[in-house]
C-alpha cells in the first residue's frame, strides 16, 4: 500500500508540470487554428437563447444533446457523446461510506477529477477529504479541526483518521431553494443537479451548502483534451463555462446506467458504498441497518443522502 | 399633447442645466468620469478573465461587491427617515429636503443593481431571472425577492421625485390626494427593502452567523445610521455650492435623529455579542474570527474594532446636544457613522458570515485592486447620477429653471 501511495504522491507532484506543458500546447493548437479545447466552451447564440432544462420538451433536449455531442467531438477531436438520460423509475440513489476503513490516499478524489473532467487549472476538486486527529474526535467531529491540505509521503498518518465530503444531495436541499433561477433542483431519484447553461453564478448556493460542496468557476476551466472524458451527461460531467457552479452528481454519467460512481470504483479499501435505496436488499440498505451511522450536520434538517459508517 | 411637450421642454431644460455649471463643477464631474473610467477597465478586466481577477474563492464567495451591496441598501433607506417626520409629523423644515433623500435613495438603488450585477458570474444571462422568459424561483429564493422590493423601491422614489420637480417646473403646486398615497408607500418599502435583504442572508440555517433574527434589527437601525449622516454632509454641500437654503435646525433635528438610530444600533450589536460570548458554543466560531481573529488572521478583527470605536464615538456627537449643534462636530459624526456603518455592514457582514467555510476551512479573503476599482467605478457613477439629479431639483427648487411658454 504505502508504495502505491508514494507513486500516487509523486504523480500528484509531477501533475502540474505536465499540465502545464498540455495546456500551453493545446493553446498553441488553438492559436494555430485547430481546434482547441477553449473553443468547446464559447457562449453562442444558441446557448444564449436556451431554455431552462425543466422547461425543455423531449425534442429540444434530444436536439441540444446531438448539438452539444457534435460540438464538443470538433473541440476536442475525439467522439464524444452527451446524453441527457432519464431517472429509473423506483431508485433513489444514496451514498455510504466507512470513515473506519477511509485511509486518506485521495484516490477517489483523482478518479473524480478525470471522470467528471474538473478544470485542471484552476483546480476544482468535487470531493474534499479532511484529515482529523483521532484524540480530536473525542469532543465529537469539529469541521474547524479538519485538514485538507495534508501531505504526507504515506497514508494513513499515524493518529489521523479521514473524513471525505462531497455533495451529500440532500432530500431538503438548501442549494436548491435558494437559486434565484431554479438553475438547480433534485431529481426524482434524489440526485440534485445543475443546468450549467442556466446558472447565471450569483453563488448564492454556495452561500446556502452546509457541506462546501459546490464550486465556482472564477476562471477559464482548463481540461486538455487528450484527457476528456468523452461520455458525458447533459446534467452531470459535460465541460461546464466560466462564471458556473458546479458540483458532484453522483457521477449521474455512470449511475443511471446502472455504474457505480468513479469515487466509489476507485476506492482500494472498499470504504465507499452505493445504492438504491428504496429497494430493501440493497447493499446501502443492509449496511445502514446493520452499522452505525450519521450524517454531517444533522441539525440542519437537511436530511442528507450520504451516510457515514464506522466501527 | 400638451402635458407631453411640456415634459418635452422639462427633460431639455435638465439636460441644458447638468451642461452648465461652475469650474468646481466640471471638475467633480471630471473626478467621477476618472472613477468611471477606471472601473470600466477594471470591469473590462474581469470580463475578460473572469471572477478569478477577485480574491473571492470557494471558501469566501461573496464579498466586496456584496459588501458594499448591502451598506448601499442601507443608504437608499436615506428618504424614510426624513419622510416620517417631514409627511407624518409634518415638521416643516425637513420638507424641503426630502426630495435630495429621495435622490440619493435612487441613486444608491442603481449602485446596488450594478454591484449585483459585477457578482454575478455570467451577467448575459441575468435576464434568466426575468418572469415569463425566465424562470425565477419565486417565491421561495430570496434573491428573487429582494430584486422585486429593490425594484419597486426604485421606481418609487424615482417616479416621486419626477412627479414633485415636474410639478415645480410647470409651476403648478402638486397634487396631494395623488402623490401622498406612494410617499406613503415608500417608507413600508424602504423597511422592505432592508428587511429582505438582511433575509437573503438570515435564511441560510448553514451560516450560524447570519441565521439570527437580530439580523434584519441591526440592518435598519445602521441604516438609519449611514444613510442620514450622508445626508447632513451633502446637504452641506449642496447649500455652499447651489443657492438651495438649508437651515440649520433642520440639520440639527436629523443630528437628533441619529442619535437615536446609532443608540439602537449599538445596543443590537451588544446584544448580538452577549448572545455570541456568554453562550460560546462552536458557531461562536464566526463571532471570535470577527473579534479576535482565529487561526493568527485577525485581518477583520481589527476592521470590527475600528467600526466600533467609529460607531461609538459618532454616537457620542450625535447624542450630547451641545456637540451635535455644533456643525464641525456633528460633521465628524457623520464621517465615522458613514464609515463605521460600511466596515460594519460590508466586511463586517460579510466576511465573519463564510470564515471559517463551511467546512470550517479559514482563508483571509481581502478584496483585489480590480475589484476595488470595479467598486470605485460604480460609486463613480451613483455620485455621478446624483449630482446630476440633484442639480436639477435645485435649479427647478431655487426657481432658477421654470417653465415658460415662449
Amino acid at each position: 500500500m504505502s508504495d502505491r501511495s508514494q507513486r500516487r504522491e509523486r504523480k500528484e507532484r509531477g501533475a502540474s508540470r505536465r499540465e502545464f506543458l498540455k495546456t500551453t500546447a493545446v493553446g498553441m493548437g488553438a492559436l494555430a487554428g485547430a481546434p482547441g479545447a477553449a473553443k468547446a466552451l464559447d457562449f453562442d447564440v444558441e446557448t444564449f437563447l436556451q431554455k431552462n432544462f425543466r422547461r425543455m420538451s423531449d425534442e429540444e433536449i434530444e436536439e441540444l444533446v446531438g448539438r452539444l455531442s457534435e460540438r464538443y467531438s470538433k473541440a476536442y477531436g475525439k467522439t464524444v457523446s452527451v446524453d441527457a438520460t432519464g431517472p429509473i423509475d423506483g431508485v433513489v440513489y444514496g451514498y455510504g461510506l466507512d470513515i473506519s476503513r477511509c485511509i486518506g490516499c485521495r484516490r477517489c478524489v483523482y478518479a473524480c477529477v478525470e471522470e467528471n473532467n474538473l478544470s485542471r487549472d484552476p483546480q476544482i476538486h468535487w470531493i474534499r477529504v479532511l484529515e482529523f486527529e483521532r484524540e480530536a474526535a473525542l469532543r465529537g467531529i469539529d469541521l474547524e479541526d479538519g485538514n485538507p491540505y495534508y501531505d504526507h509521503d504515506q497514508v494513513p498518518a499515524e493518529d489521523k483518521f479521514y473524513l471525505p465530503v462531497a455533495c451529500q444531495h440532500c432530500e431538503d436541499s438548501p442549494c436548491t431553494n435558494v437559486c434565484p433561477t431554479g438553475a438547480t433542483w433534485q431529481e426524482p431519484d434524489g440526485i440534485v443537479v445543475i443546468d450549467y447553461d442556466w446558472c447565471i453564478g450569483c453563488r448564492y448556493c454556495m452561500a446556502a451548502c452546509p457541506y462546501g460542496a459546490r464550486h465556482f468557476n472564477w476562471g477559464e476551466p482548463n481540461v486538455p483534451a487528450e484527457e476528456i472524458n468523452p461520455d458525458m451527461h447533459l446534467l452531470g460531467n459535460r465541460p461546464r463555462s466560466r462564471g458556473v457552479v458546479e458540483k458532484c452528481s453522483f457521477c449521474i454519467q455512470r449511475v443511471r446506467k446502472g455504474r457505480y460512481p468513479a469515487c466509489h470504483e476507485a476506492c482500494p479499501v472498499g470504504a465507499r458504498k452505493f445504492g438504491n435505496m428504496l429497494d430493501p436488499e440493497s447493499e446501502i440498505r443492509y449496511l445502514m441497518k446493520h452499522k452505525r451511522t450519521f450524517v454531517l450536520k444533522s441539525d440542519l434538517n437537511t436530511r442528507p443522502k450520504f451516510f457515514y459508517f464506522y466501527g | 399633447m400638451e402635458p407631453l411637450k411640456l415634459f418635452g421642454s422639462f427633460v431639455s431644460g435638465s439636460v441644458r442645466e447638468v451642461l452648465s455649471g461652475s469650474r468646481g463643477y466640471y471638475a467633480w464631474i471630471a473626478l467621477l468620469v476618472v472613477m468611471i473610467v477606471a472601473g470600466l477597465v477594471a470591469y473590462q478586466n474581469q470580463a475578460v478573465h473572469g471572477l478569478v481577477t477577485s480574491n473571492m474563492r470557494d471558501q469566501v464567495s461573496w464579498g466586496f461587491y456584496i459588501g458594499n451591496l448591502t451598506f448601499l441598501v442601507g443608504v437608499a433607506a436615506a428618504a424614510v427617515v426624513l419622510v416620517i417626520p417631514a409627511y407624518i409629523y409634518n415638521w416643516g423644515p425637513i420638507r424641503e429636503l426630502v426630495l435630495i433623500a429621495e435622490l440619493l435613495s435612487v441613486a444608491a438603488i442603481v449602485m446596488c443593481i450594478l454591484f449585483v450585477t459585477v457578482d454575478v458570474g455570467r451577467p448575459l444571462i441575468i435576464w434568466h431571472l426575468a418572469p415569463v422568459v425566465g424562470t425565477p424561483n419565486f417565491p421561495f429564493s430570496m434573491l428573487i425577492w429582494d430584486i422585486l422590493v429593490l425594484n419597486s423601491y426604485f421606481l418609487i422614489n424615482y417616479f416621486i421625485v419626477t412627479y414633485l420637480l415636474f410639478m415645480a417646473y410647470t409651476g403648478r403646486k402638486y397634487n396631494a390626494a395623488f402623490i401622498m398615497p406612494v410617499i406613503f408607500l415608500s417608507i413600508p418599502m424602504a423597511i422592505a427593502i432592508h428587511t429582505v435583504t438582511a433575509m437573503l442572508f438570515m435564511g441560510i440555517s448553514s451560516r450560524a452567523f447570519w441565521h439570527t433574527a437580530i439580523l434584519a434589527p441591526r440592518f435598519l437601525s445602521s441604516a438609519f445610521c449611514s444613510g442620514p449622516a450622508l445626508l447632513l454632509l451633502i446637504f452641506q454641500i449642496l447649500r455652499r455650492v447651489g443657492k438651495i437654503k438649508i437651515p440649520d435646525l433642520a440639520l440639527f433635528k436629523i443630528g437628533e435623529l441619529l442619535a437615536y438610530a446609532m443608540a439602537a444600533n449599538l445596543f443590537f450589536l451588544g446584544v448580538e455579542v452577549f448572545t455570541e460570548f456568554y453562550g460560546g458554543t462552536a458557531h461562536s466560531i464566526h463571532a471570535r474570527f470577527q473579534w479576535f481573529g482565529i487561526h493568527g488572521r485577525a485581518d477583520i478583527a481589527v476592521y470590527t474594532w475600528l467600526a466600533l470605536a467609529c460607531n461609538s464615538l459618532a454616537f457620542l456627537c450625535f447624542v450630547i446636544p451641545a456637540f451635535r449643534n455644533r456643525l464641525p462636530i456633528l460633521n465628524v459624526g457623520c464621517v465615522l457613522a458613514v464609515g463605521g456603518v460600511f466596515i460594519e455592514k460590508g466586511m463586517g457582514l460579510l466576511l465573519p458570515g463564510m470564515t471559517p467555510d463551511a467546512l470550517g476551512e479559514v482563508y483571509a479573503y481581502n478584496p483585489s485592486l480590480n475589484e476595488i476599482l470595479v467598486a470605485v467605478g460604480i460609486w463613480g457613477i451613483g455620485a455621478l447620477l446624483f449630482t446630476l439629479m440633484a442639480k436639477v431639483a435645485m435649479a427647478i427648487t431655487v426657481g432658477k429653471l421654470r417653465y415658460s411658454a415662449s
